[in-house]
């Protein structure tokens, strides 16, 4: 799919800044090692308009599509995959406050967050609901003005350190038609988080778990309806998905980059490894494999734009197929670098580290199949 | 204050590309390859726009010569801050068939017809490095240049323009009353980024095209290219036994 004159603009800033800002402190400044969220570059982002990609303009949103927005999350990516991950996320759950929030919630929130001055995490996942996520156990009653919540959430990506927490909790009977949304605020009394998880890659982020015990939530932070929240969650998810994928693209894209440079530089019986069929097969089937992927995810991002009845779906099997794909690309790149390859000098481990988790999170890759499989049968 | 500054913008290719001969050892391949805007040009653009933010310029016009590709990098310019853009069509065969001479001599008829009071360009571009087009241009405008600029003051309420210099061994300061022409230099300034909602609005703003018969210049190349041929593979050293060694080779070879 080629991209338009303008999604070609988009993309060179991203990646500029991706080379510039992201790709040397990713490795160098050891973001992944020392674990720590680097607040000044999600700043300087936001600054140029990742911080709200497909947020409306009239509260400080750059408006962009989410075709745009895949493209500019993929070169990104190619920077740092944890730290891109994270500015998508946040970028989800700004679009949810943009969208299904009132006026009020827009004006509160909104202009803070597009410049990522305050960061958003997103609360779906509890311990004892994970990919069947409408059994959620959190729960929230109306007590006067304000809603108390009780219950816990797992794997936060952003939890302990984000000033918005967007929180689906039960208001009403079991299944997905008993559960709300609601605008949790960090400072909010009986909000509180767990210890930080140690993960395999994903390390510029921390998680956490995020605690409520007898929360008081103000009744004006609730999002939208009672009832909605599962369906804002999900609609959340989409995208969230299109977006994750497109993270898995820009490591995969970073990994053949390095691979082809490898390959190039590194010579065993006096020739340059890509002068080996073996070697050049290889990259010629991650190339491909990385085309495809990159194909069906902006079409799953186009079908978004279309407001399509067809993107739940598209979008799984996009994020199915990219995410799987581009993690196996990242472990061929690494295993054509030899030895190398395993050493944290070099960055391909870290891309294959980061995308390992696009297969679990946003909904796993078997839940994946559900949501196609789902859409298939009713067709039939 | 209402300088009208002119900035110019070549789009070359990308610094960050390793640069191959053509089969015919005519040129640089040029034909598959990412380009970009030449980033002295970009330092040029960011001062440009600097001095807008200051009120020391009333507004931007960026100008590039070339083939319709050039549109982007004049997209850029604008995204950057630029108001309007032109972009002189010319043919590209590949070869550079556009020496700096008939650049300079657009970029001369452009800056009249713009009516602009400071032009600025990067001190050289990366491809050719042959960093005459600027110095040609003053010429031909019989203005004064202040080449390799890094730093620009804007004097007299826009009647005079200060520049400092890196010359060997040291900074020159030295001033020229405007209309004038200057040449960036890499640390003149760090040009900012354009941000996605800027690159959104370069969209609207005028961007005109012309053409070097529309502005009477003759392009036709004054020099002709001979060959072009990569530098020589560099021969493999060796590593000797001992200090002795090395210097009974030296002597061998009359180095030392």
């Amino acid at each position: 799919m080629r991209c338009t004159e303008e999604q070609r603009e988009y993309l060179s800033l991203a990646r500029d800044f991706a080379d510039n800002e992201m790709a040397p402190k990713m490795l160098e400044a050891s973001w992944d090692e020392h674990e720590a969220l680097p607040v000044d570059v999600l700043q300087k982002a936001a600054a140029l308009g990742f911080g709200g990609v497909y947020v409306s303009e009239d509260v400080g949103g750059t408006g962009l599509g989410r075709l745009e927005t895949s493209v500019i999350f993929e070169a990104l990516a190619t920077g740092c995959v944890s730290t891109t991950a994270y500015i998508s996320i946040h970028n989800m759950c700004a679009w949810m406050i943009d969208t299904f929030g009132n006026e009020e919630q827009r004006r509160h929130y909104l202009p803070s967050l597009v410049s990522m001055k305050t960061l958003a995490s997103y609360c779906l996942t509890e311990p004892g609901a994970g990919s069947d996520a409408a059994s959620l156990a959190t729960t929230a009653v109306r007590k006067g003005d304000h809603y108390i919540l009780n219950g816990s959430k797992a794997f936060i990506s952003g939890g302990g350190h984000s000033d918005v927490y967007v929180i689906m909790a039960r208001t009403g009977g079991a299944g997905p038609k008993g559960i709300s949304a609601f605008i949790v605020e960090k400072d909010a009394p009986g909000l509180s988080f767990g210890k930080k998880e140690r993960k395999v890659g994903w390390n510029s982020q921390p998680t956490r778990a995020v605690i409520m015990e007898d929360c008081q939530v103000p009744a004006r932070n609730l999002l939208g309806a009672e009832g909605q929240g599962f369906q804002f969650a999900m609609k959340g998810l989409d995208g969230g998905r299109v977006n994750i994928a497109s993270c898995s693209l820009g490591a995969a894209q970073a990994s053949l980059e390095a691979a082809l440079e490898h390959t190039r530089v590194r010579k065993q019986f006096n020739t340059s490894l890509n002068q080996f069929q073996y070697t050049q097969f290889e990259m010629a089937e991650m190339a491909a494999n990385l085309n495809a992927s990159r194909l069906m995810v902006r079409e799953a991002a186009r079908l978004l734009d279309e407001q399509s009845p067809m993107a739940t779906s598209y979008c799984a099997m996009a994020k199915l197929f990219a995410t799987d794909q581009c993690f196996k690309i990242c472990n061929q790149a690494l295993q054509l670098h030899g030895g190398y390859g395993y050493l944290k000098d070099y960055p391909v481990q870290q891309w294959m580290r980061d995308s390992r988790v696009h297969q679990i999170l946003e909904g796993t890759n078997e839940i994946m199949r559900m949501i196609v499989a789902r859409e298939l049968v009713r067709l039939e | 204050m209402s300088l009208r500054v002119l900035v110019a913008c070549k789009r070359v290719v990308d610094f960050a590309v390793k640069p191959r001969v053509n089969a015919t050892q005519t040129a640089v391949d040029t034909k598959t390859v990412k380009h970009s805007m030449n980033p002295f040009d970009e330092i040029a653009v960011e001062e440009a726009v600097k001095l807008k933010e200051a009120k020391q310029a009333a507004s931007i016009v960026a100008v590039s010569c070339g083939p319709a590709k050039c549109q982007e990098v004049l997209r850029t310019a604008l995204a950057m801050g630029a108001d309007s853009a032109v972009h002189v069509e010319c043919e590209d065969d590949g070869n550079g068939l556009l020496q700096p001479l008939a650049v300079a001599k657009l970029l001369q008829k452009t800056a009249e017809k713009e009516k602009a009071d400071l032009i600025i360009l990067g001190k050289q571009a990366i491809d050719d490095d042959a960093s005459q087009t600027g110095q040609m241009l003053a010429g031909l405008l019989k203005w004064p240049q202040a080449t390799f600029a890094s730093k620009v003051e804007i004097l007299e309420s826009g009647k005079k323009v200060q520049v400092t210099r890196e010359i060997d061994g040291g900074m020159e300061t030295v001033s020229a009353p405007l209309p004038a022409v200057i040449t960036a230099d890499l640390r003149l300034n760090e040009p900012r980024y354009a941000t996605l909602p800027n690159i959104m609005k370069a969209k609207k703003k005028p961007l005109s095209k012309l053409t070097p018969a529309d502005l009477g210049v003759d392009i036709k190349p004054r020099i002709e290219t001979l060959k072009v041929a990569e530098p020589p593979v560099r021969q493999g050293g060796r590593i000797v036994e001992s200090v002795d060694e090395l210097v009974t080779l030296l002597k061998k070879d009359g180095v030392v």
